[in-house]
């Protein structure tokens, strides 16, 4: 779909052989450290490599720890938001060196690390591509102080809106009302994240590791949320008549569910059944992650286009796109085009009207 | 492998195989005639005809390795520098004291030595003086001038000049935005060239910091090698070896690279001939063939297997030829 696409074609094929990174982030304090430490020690017979910081300061317990720098730079590629992160590119090319002595490799970012260049280097660096790829984005919430970073740190808000995996931390802090409003000021950021509510990040390792978030073929298996989102979301408001441009502090409770709208960072679901026109959306998504891109931190869809058995299904991380057909339609399959938005100050009318003269 | 493998003369079958299971081969280097594979993790590897003998050196993997002909230097993860003889005797010459990653160093005259972790590149003069330099970021490659005692550092944005012994004298910058992650200067140090994150060279005429774009790669360029005069660099990063001029005053400005060797592969590693203009080139497919650079003519010295060729190197005569690959067959090809 963009030039990008071209080169990292092969990251999301399903290739074996690739050694899965997973991406771990969260504001300082929450509790990322505790759950790194709590990875290593599980009984699960897998040997990770881990790149942390250079300034954590927690011991690691692993045989394998590299310290990165957290470098990051711009690509000369005249996109500003494609930002890659240096020392990943040159500590995942001398760990090779040592393949076969571990499994996976899990980064730990620092409290203060935007997620987006860490992801942008697996799609930007051809050899990180080729032998690595990018498992999921895991997002550790402090469940007590996550509310007031939201409102005094952006970074805290990226890792959010980045996150594939989520887990809400120190929930035996907070009450049960505290933690639903937490929750829904989570789900107003990012409501495809899989959320978890743990107690000093204790959580099964299965649900932070092997999570394929960036693997084409699996967006809908691993993300239920994906299907029903427009129910929880952009329905949901059209049914009562609700308008998102104007009220941002606006709250309004459903059956002791919360709903807010955060103030600068949403998700926009668009969905058509009428076939789509590949000729007039290519051009258009591409030209709106190029204007757009910049706020747009992910992206996702699945596509019916006309006169196309196969369903066409992409993600992308600001400006960079990455698709390809997934699988034929099934027999009875509703041929429905969904596409998911997550970002900053969003134009969303802009957006929809866009996409429905995508509409063949 | 190059489309016309099949009519090629081949040299391949005479090659003697050394191993095929020790693990990446990640560099190789010669003691007279004998070569040394370098071992992703902990060990060279001696190969003198008939035997070998693995020498272990670090504890863990080997990120950069350098050899002169009298001995081998290495930088391990271990935050270790080794020194290696002819004898496998080793040493360490040099430790990091926070146990960072040694991953860029390079030999100079009179048994110098440079290396670097992280920001900070190092000197270690023949005499065994120490010098020490912290660059704006983190170092990605490291070069010795011909002359003068001096040391091009890569780093983001640019490259630096250092003379490692001129105390307090601030180093001189030539600036191109963006990553370099390799450095090389022409023999007769009149040009600087940079490997970029991009898939790109970009060069510099040092006297006056003209600036040279070499572009048109369809990968990022991880292998450089100056010709045996000096004349051209070849590169790999493209379905073919690339060699660019570097013969008049002007270097490959406003001139276009031979494009030698084609193949359905990507060049992986390069390595120039030391006395003829022949280089040889080693391909992703695990072919290796040995290009005569004035008329393109092709030899073959490994068949493809599949295997990407991940090290490439001559002895000083130019008489042996030893070839490694990511997956770990070593093979020495005798002329």
């Amino acid at each position: 779909m963009t030039n990008a696409n071209s080169d990292t074609k092969s990251m999301t094929a399903p290739v074996s052989g690739k050694i899965p990174v997973t991406v771990l982030t969260g504001y300082l304090g929450a509790g990322k450290t505790t759950l790194l430490n709590r990875i290593l020690s599980e009984p699960h017979g897998q040997k990770y490599a881990v790149i942390v910081n250079e300034f954590g300061e927690i011991g690691i317990d692993n045989e394998l720890v590299v310290n990165a720098d957290e470098e990051v730079f711009e690509m000369n590629n005249g996109c500003i938001c494609c930002t890659v992160r240096g020392d990943l590119v040159r500590i995942i090319d001398g760990l090779m060196r040592r393949k076969g002595k571990f499994d996976a490799i899990i980064v730990e970012t620092t409290g203060l690390a935007d997620p987006a260049p860490v992801a942008q280097t697996f799609f930007m660096d051809e050899n990180v591509g080729a032998k690595t790829k990018l498992d999921a984005v895991v997002t550790v919430a402090d469940a007590k102080w996550l509310k007031d970073r939201l409102k005094d740190a952006p970074e805290a808000k990226n890792q959010i809106a980045f996150a594939d995996v989520i887990l809400i931390n120190k929930t035996d802090l907070v009450t049960p009302g505290e933690l639903a409003e937490v929750e829904a000021r989570i789900r107003a950021i990012n409501p495809y994240a899989k959320l978890h509510r743990t107690e000093r990040s204790k959580i099964d390792v299965a649900e932070v590791l092997g999570r394929n978030a960036f693997d084409l073929d699996r967006i809908l298996d691993i993300e239920p949320e994906f299907l029903t989102a427009d129910a929880h979301d952009h329905d949901h408001h059209h049914d009562h008549g609700h308008d998102h441009g104007h009220d941002h502090h606006h709250h309004h409770d459903h059956g002791g569910l919360k709903h807010y709208h955060d103030e600068d960072m949403q998700s926009i679901s668009l969905n058509t059944e009428k076939p789509l026109d590949p000729d007039k959306f290519f051009p258009w998504v591409q030209d709106l992650v190029a204007t757009e891109g910049k706020d747009i931190l992910r992206s996702k869809g699945i596509l019916s286009f006309k006169n196309d058995d196969e369903r066409f299904v992409f993600q992308g991380v600001h400006m960079i796109l990455d698709g390809d057909h997934q699988r034929k339609w099934k027999d009875g399959e509703k041929r429905v085009s969904r596409i998911v938005f997550i970002g900053r100050h969003l134009p969303e009318d802009k957006i929809r009207k866009g996409f429905e003269s995508c509409i063949a | 492998m190059a489309a016309s493998a099949d009519t090629l003369p081949s040299l391949a079958d005479r090659a003697r195989i050394v191993t095929e299971a020790e693990g990446p081969i990640v560099g190789v280097h010669f003691f007279r005639q004998v070569p040394v594979f370098v071992l992703g993790e902990e060990a060279l590897l001696f190969a003198p005809a008939e035997k070998r003998t693995r020498v272990a050196i670090h504890a863990g993997g080997i990120l950069a390795s350098a050899g002169d002909g009298q001995r081998i230097v290495t930088g391990g993860d271990d935050g270790k520098l080794v020194a290696t003889d002819r004898d496998g005797g080793h040493e360490v010459i040099a430790t990091d004291d926070k146990k960072r990653w040694i991953d860029q160093l390079a030999l100079g005259p009179d048994g110098a030595v440079a290396w670097s972790a992280g920001k900070l590149a190092h000197v270690r003069t023949g005499k065994g003086e120490l010098r020490e330099y912290e660059a704006p970021s983190t170092v990605a490659g490291l070069a010795f001038f011909p002359k003068g005692f001096r040391v091009a550092i890569a780093h983001y944005n640019g490259a630096t000049l250092w003379f490692p012994n001129a105390a307090g004298a601030k180093p001189e910058t030539l600036e191109w935005k963006g990553s370099h992650l390799g450095v090389t200067v022409s023999p007769d140090g009149k040009f600087l060239v940079t490997t970029m994150q991009e898939q790109t060279l970009h060069g510099w005429r040092i006297a006056d910091a003209k600036h040279m774009r070499m572009s048109g790669y369809s990968a990022r360029v991880r292998s450089l090698s100056w010709t045996h005069d000096g004349s051209a660099l070849a590169t790999s990063g493209s379905e073919q070896l690339i060699l660019w001029p570097f013969d008049g005053k002007d270097g490959p400005m406003g001139r276009q690279p031979s494009l030698l060797a084609q193949s359905p592969a990507r060049c992986s590693v390069v390595a120039c001939h030391p006395k003829q203009p022949v280089a040889a080139a080693g391909f992703s497919d695990g072919s290796v063939l040995l290009v005569r650079l004035d008329d393109g003519a092709l030899i073959l010295a490994r068949e493809a297997d599949g295997e990407p060729v991940s090290a490439l190197g001559w002895d000083a005569s130019g008489q042996v030829l030893a070839m490694g690959t990511e997956e770990g067959s070593a093979a020495v090809l005798t002329l």
